[in-house]
């Protein structure tokens, strides 16, 4: 190779290393160190003043392995995941579509659904809380109109969980609403006119045409939805605390209590461990299985 | 007049918010015909056929395909094609897919959809590219999947929006060239929008010309390039178009009227034997001719053709000749008189 070819290729190699190093040394900074960091202090036992910190290996995960509060937890977020992720993308899709069809007032509809995603997680629990409290709370007035007693919506076991997972419904939908409105734009209008010549049905141009249009859309909603079940917790704080008896207690909330209410740091550090390797291996899944089968344009 | 025409437009107008779009259009177009509207940008063409596919709805007027009423129709129930101008493929779909995509909404047996497609692919030439995406294949490669989507259905009637605006000057020829035997092959009724004149005037059997929502005229190419109706026909058609001068410049023909000549009716004539003295203002070879371009203070467009090269240098006054029976004659409102 010519000395000018190699001086060029060292030129651009040099070029791409400075344009990546800002996001490489805030990357390290802030995301690969703290997760090595974390993964060490999990293979120790917590100090004492007694007991000084020494190498356990996995026992901080065998520990938690026989805690059944964390058993539940994980039961918790699953089904909290499996309900908030497939719900909320279904109806941010179906918002989207209608939201994106010739309806009246379409402005302001769409600002209407998109409200809740502004809205600091914090102030809409809040908002929340007016609803779902007993007695005084909208729902209740509500039911009372129509004879129906009292419930502690937040505060048994049995309906605490399920009044979580319906706001962060509501809180993602129009969220994710934006996103499928965005890309439906990008569809061009004949592609409809094309298919009601051939005489496709509504129904089957939205199945053959729009859903396959809309796969990465769906796919990169899918993944967020996914970070987000578990990492939107903030409502928690206001709403049950986890609780009552843990029944609405979601890992991320279960590790904050670890870490900051009994100060077992290795315990948390070993459950943020289990969670990164999960969230990693699932967005790792639905990437290739569903890349495969997602059209880019 | 024995059959009633296959596709009759009567006084159809559709306006947006009042303004307007089209205005009464009346048009017969008969079976197996080749029609082709033309006209300048905004004049009206796409809505027209977009009024005949069903994908708007007339406000006033009536559309009839093959006897049947069909103004308020769904567009699935006309029984027409129709090949976009962006072509409209869907982008996820193979070539394959989207030329059966039509035949597979209406339920036909696999077997039948398979030679259907075969036979379409082959007619447009794209055997092998079955399994690519639109994305995968050139402009004129997807134009024909379009065209192949638009035949494989089996319509008798096939309506396409400038067609070719996306092909380069060459591959457009070609194309144009293709589209003009199928339709003859299958023997289908065409309706085709385009403001490329040369496409029109080679391609139709009939040329539709409109301006500002309405028809000017209907005619063969030869109707409108020889016997304009009116004096923007007669500007529109042909390269160059029709000079247009004043009467009052020339003897005989009163003063209110507007008279058109065509270059090729024109003759350069030794000094001081002409009937118009004009100043040359351009010289534009073209190849086997030279364009000079002429001005004169009562005319607009005025120029003369010479064979090869000859250029006439700017500001050189000549004097023009040409034969009365060659000049088309428009009243004051730029209507053609008789004759
Ligand atoms: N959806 C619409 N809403 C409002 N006005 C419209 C709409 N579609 C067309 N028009 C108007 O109707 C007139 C005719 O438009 P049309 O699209 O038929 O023109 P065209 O002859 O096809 O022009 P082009 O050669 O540029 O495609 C234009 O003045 C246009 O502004
Ligand atoms: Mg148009």
């Amino acid at each position: 190779m010519s000395a000018h070819a190699n001086l060029e290729r060292r030129r651009q190699a040099i070029y791409g290393w400075l344009l990546l190093s800002p996001a490489a040394v805030l990357l390290t900074l802030f995301a690969f160190y703290p997760s090595v960091a974390t993964l060490w202090s999990s293979v120790f036992s917590r100090g004492t003043r007694r007991k000084p910190t020494e190498f356990v290996g996995t026992e901080n995960y065998a520990d938690l392995f026989a805690d059944p509060t964390f058993w539940i937890v994980v039961k918790n977020n699953i089904l909290y995941a499996g309900v908030t992720i497939p719900v909320s993308i279904f109806i941010a899709l179906s918002m989207a579509l209608w939201a994106n069809g010739k309806i009246r007032a379409r402005g302001f509809v769409r600002t209407a659904y998109f409200t809740p995603t502004v809205l600091p997680m914090i102030a809409a629990a809040n908002l929340w809380l007016f609803f779902y409290t007993p007695g005084l709370g909208v729902l209740d007035q509500i039911g009372s109109l129509f004879g129906l007693p009292s419930v502690n919506w937040l505060g048994q076991p049995e309906t605490a969980l399920w009044a979580i997972i319906i706001v962060t419904i509501w809180k993602e939908a129009g969220f994710f609403m934006i996103f499928y409105l965005a890309a439906l734009q990008t569809i061009p209008e004949d592609l409809k006119e094309a298919a009601d010549i051939e005489g496709t049905s509504r129904w089957t141009y939205t199945r053959r045409i729009v859903l396959p249009l809309l796969m990465p859309t769906t796919l990169f909603i899918a993944v967020n939805a996914m970070i987000n079940s578990v990492k939107l917790i903030d409502h928690l704080f206001i709403l049950t605390k986890g609780g009552p008896s843990d029944a609405s207690k979601l890992i991320l909330y279960y590790i904050w209590e670890m870490a900051f209410a009994f100060f077992d740091a290795p315990s948390a550090a070993a459950m943020t461990i289990m969670v990164i390797a999960v969230l990693g291996i699932v967005a790792t899944i639905q990437f290739f299985y569903l890349d495969k089968r997602t059209h880019y344009q | 007049m024995t059959t009633s025409p296959f596709v009759k437009l009567d006084g159809v107008a559709k306006r947006w918010n009042g303004q307007l779009g089209v205005e009464g259009i009346t048009l017969d177009i008969p079976e197996g015909s080749f029609t082709a509207l033309l006209g300048p940008s905004g004049c009206g063409k796409s809505t027209t056929l977009r009024l005949l596919a069903g994908l708007e709805l007339p406000d006033e007027g009536k559309i009839l395909i093959d006897s049947k009423d069909v103004t308020t129709s769904a567009a699935s129930d006309r029984n027409l094609s129709m090949v976009f101008q962006s072509y409209a493929l869907f982008p996820h779909l193979s070539v394959a897919e989207n030329v059966v995509f039509g035949l597979k909404v209406r339920r036909v047996p696999k077997q039948e959809r398979q030679e259907k497609l075969h036979r379409a692919l082959e007619i447009t030439g794209l055997l092998g590219l079955e399994d690519r995406k639109p994305g995968e294949l050139s402009g004129g490669q997807r134009q024909r999947v379009a065209l192949a989507r638009a035949i494989v259905a089996g319509q008798r009637l096939c309506l396409m929006d400038e067609p070719l605006s996306n092909l380069d000057a060459k591959l457009r020829n070609a194309v144009r060239k293709d589209i003009k035997k199928l339709q003859r092959d299958l023997g289908i009724t065409v309706v085709y929008v385009t403001h490329d004149q040369t496409e029109a005037m080679s391609m139709a059997d009939t040329v539709v010309l409109m301006k500002d929502g309405h028809i000017q005229q209907v005619g063969t190419p030869e109707d409108l390039y020889s016997r304009p109706s009116n004096t923007f026909v007669a500007e529109f058609v042909g390269a160059p178009p029709m000079a247009l001068l004043q009467s009052s410049v020339l003897d005989g023909f009163g003063d209110d009227k507007t008279i058109g000549i065509r270059a090729e009716n024109i003759q350069i004539a030794p000094k001081g034997e002409g009937r118009l003295r004009c100043v040359v203002n351009e010289s534009e070879f073209l190849g086997a001719e030279t364009l000079i371009g002429l001005d004169h203070a009562g005319a607009t467009g005025l120029c003369v053709l010479k064979p090869g090269l000859s250029m006439i240098a700017e500001g050189n006054e000549i004097d023009i000749n040409f034969h009365d029976e060659n000049l088309h004659v428009f009243d004051a409102a730029g209507q053609r008189q008789a004759g």
